[in-house]
């Protein structure tokens, strides 16, 4: 694969706005789950962003104002995201742009809002909905060209939890195939009713905060982020620095089951294998491993399989959902921003809220922080339907 | 970008798979207004049948005749899986349900309201490994669809499925959305171009030229706009001319240009 880097990145989760209070949050192992209060909700935790819903969108067209892109809105505003936009905007034209963004359920809540006032006589929703800018799965990269002034070619993935990890290889698509030069890729999903009604219907919400690959864990905290990276060629733009290199990727379908993960983990391996493949590098090259690591029984215990067919005890592993939630299809782009974070500051977040770790675990799982160099990482993601995602990134 | 295209499917109104549609779009036979009933997915399970709905009928109908007119093994293909609206019936549901008191969601319903969940059911009926990615590109997702297709077939240097297919919404999504029409089209794409086939595509994408070319058929340009996938029509009338020729198609931004060589 030629070699792509980033070289500007943003996020807003649960424990912050921006890159360096989420670093700070795991460094001192401070979780942002707090008990369900999402429109008289109340099962589970959940990982809310704070000052979403204050949040006003000042630039670009009100018809996409909703959670989902308020929260991609305070993205942009973090990092020095949209200077960093403008900068390759200015270098390659607004028309070698693309934006390529993941997303689940998009600005949902605001469909769920309309339901709520619908005309019991004509059965229309109020016509303040605006469907195609707030629910509607292609609003998110629709509002980022007009929030950031680009003007090339735009596309939503929604591979459900494995979203914007999966829109990394979709932009490497378009970025080999020529049709631009640098894309913003990333995504964000927000909370809404919908997935936290869904995932306790499936029983898959834990009672308490999420506690991955602890031995008791009994299922997800749903939580919600944004975040986004520009990804171009390295060396195009010498004189800008890279935050990393996007070393490789694999992608893979479980072929299974829509909502259970195959048990033999097949999936899962051939996307680990195939990433360290596409980055010709051996499994002992890897410092760390982000994994998917919702909380729930059967994900982590297929997970562990997976890491450890493919990695034995090498590699130390972790999930930090504990900190932020399940952000959904968002957690990709969450983690790779984390993944970064990771490389600057030299250490590994163990996983927050085990009391004994599953002891059925093959693989190396971290419980506490380690301060050590760590160069290059693996970011997982799986999704319902049997979607696989790992990604490596390197210190650049 | 040039790509052959091994294998073609069509499910909308009077346009029953592609032997029926290729003569419809060739005026060999005429376009007869009728119900889309495409047949079962035959590989799927009984139960999986059962529980996966109309919308991944529609898809995997197409995905299998496409695929099977290539003569490649389905399992065998990159899937890229592009649908504006996703399951709009299990969606408006699911809304219901949880803006009702005392609604439950259906854990069913929920892990098949992801919109990846055709593609999903695609791998799970072929039991492939094989990766597969859904899109949602509104009015665009054909077009979308079609340039993501593409450079994932050429950049990957494997054979591709392209499954674009929409199905109208009921309730009240359904009338702030409006799709009048099912419609669903299949492309098998084929990155050596020395192989044979149907036709050769070369599209070139051009950000800042904003072209569509219309369908010349007359009953089948009432079509385009009742559906997004059937922004499909004018490519698949100009492949069913057996003519050479270039297809203009609005994306997003921008338009692609598409350029048709029979094989």
């Amino acid at each position: 694969m030629n070699p792509f880097v980033l070289t500007a990145g943003t996020i807003v989760s649960a424990i912050g706005h921006g890159l360096a209070e989420q670093c700070h949050a795991l460094k001192t192992r401070q979780s942002g789950l707090i008990p369900c209060d999402f429109f008289g909700i109340t099962t589970g935790y959940i990982g809310r962003v704070s000052g979403v819903e204050s949040h006003v969108i000042t630039h670009g067209p009100s018809a996409f104002a909703c959670r989902n892109n308020a929260l991609a809105d305070m993205a942009c505003q973090q990092d020095g995201f949209e200077h960093a936009v403008q900068d390759a905007i200015t270098f390659y034209g607004a028309d070698r742009i693309a934006v390529v963004v993941g997303t689940s359920t998009s600005g949902i809540l605001s469909a769920e809002n309309a339901y709520l006032d619908v005309d019991a006589q004509t059965g229309f929703p109020p016509q303040t909905f605006h469907q195609s800018g707030t629910q509607d799965l292609f609003s998110l990269p629709r509002f980022l060209a007009e929030r950031l002034g680009t003007k090339g070619p735009l596309l939503t993935v929604s591979n459900a939890c494995a979203s914007s990890s999966r829109a990394f290889v979709d932009a490497r698509h378009w970025l080999e195939a020529g049709l631009c030069d640098a894309v913003i890729v990333g995504g964000a999903d927000s909370l809404c009713r919908m997935t936290l009604r869904g995932f306790a219907s499936l029983g898959l919400v834990s009672d308490g905060p999420t506690r991955p690959c602890d031995a008791a864990r009994n299922g997800i905290s749903v939580g919600e982020a944004a975040g986004f990276v520009l990804l171009e060629r390295e060396g195009a733009r010498p004189q800008v620095p890279a935050l990393a290199r996007l070393a490789g990727y694999g992608v893979s379908s479980d072929g299974h089951h829509m909502s259970s993960p195959d048990p033999q983990a097949r999936g899962a391996i051939i996307a680990m294998q195939d990433a360290l493949k596409q980055a010709d590098l051996e499994p002992d090259h890897i410092d760390y491993i982000n994994l998917h690591g919702t909380g729930t029984v059967v994900n982590d215990s297929m997970e562990d399989q997976a890491v450890s067919t493919v990695f034995g005890k090498k590699v130390p592993c972790s999930s930090t959902k504990g900190w932020t939630g399940h952000t959904l299809g968002a957690s990709g782009i969450l983690e790779t921003m984390m993944s970064i974070g990771l490389m600057k500051s030299g250490f590994i977040p163990g996983c927050l809220n085990v009391t004994q770790l599953d002891p059925s675990f093959q693989s190396s799982v971290l419980t506490d922080n380690e301060n050590r160099p760590v160069r290059r990482v693996m970011s997982n993601a799986f999704g319902f339907g049997g979607t696989n995602c790992s990604l490596i990134f390197e210190a650049a | 970008m040039r790509v052959v295209v091994q294998g073609l499917s069509v499910w909308g109104p009077g346009l029953a798979g592609w032997p029926h549609a290729e003569r419809v779009l060739r005026r060999e036979d005429t376009w007869q207004d009728g119900p889309v009933t495409p047949p079962p997915a035959q590989c799927l399970p009984a139960n999986e049948r059962r529980r996966s709905g109309p919308l991944t009928r529609l898809a995997l109908a197409a995905a299998e005749e496409a695929s099977q007119q290539s003569g490649l093994q389905p399992s065998s293909l990159r899937g890229v899986f592009a649908c504006s609206n996703g399951d709009g019936a299990i969606v408006d549901s699911i809304l219901s349900a949880i803006t009702t008191e005392g609604g439950e969601v259906s854990p069913t319903q929920f892990h098949n309201s992801v919109h990846n969940a055709p593609a999903g059911y695609w791998t799970i009926g072929h039991h492939t490994h094989v990766p597969a990615v859904a899109l949602g590109c509104y009015d665009w997702s054909f077009a979308q669809g079609l340039l993501k297709a593409v450079a994932e077939c050429l950049v990957e240097k494997t054979p591709t499925v392209l499954v674009v297919y929409d199905l109208p919404i009921p309730g009240p999504i359904g009338k702030a959305r409006v799709t009048e029409n099912p419609f669903g089209c299949a492309f098998v794409l084929q990155p050596d171009t020395t192989q044979d086939g149907i036709c050769v595509l070369d599209i070139t994408y051009g950000a800042t030229t904003t072209q569509q070319d219309e369908v010349l058929h007359p009953d089948l340009m009432k079509l385009v706009p009742t559906n997004p996938a059937a922004r499909a029509l004018p490519l698949l009338e100009k492949i069913a001319s057996r003519t050479e020729g270039t297809v203009k198609m609005a994306s997003v931004p921008g338009s692609l240009s598409i350029a048709v060589t029979p094989c």
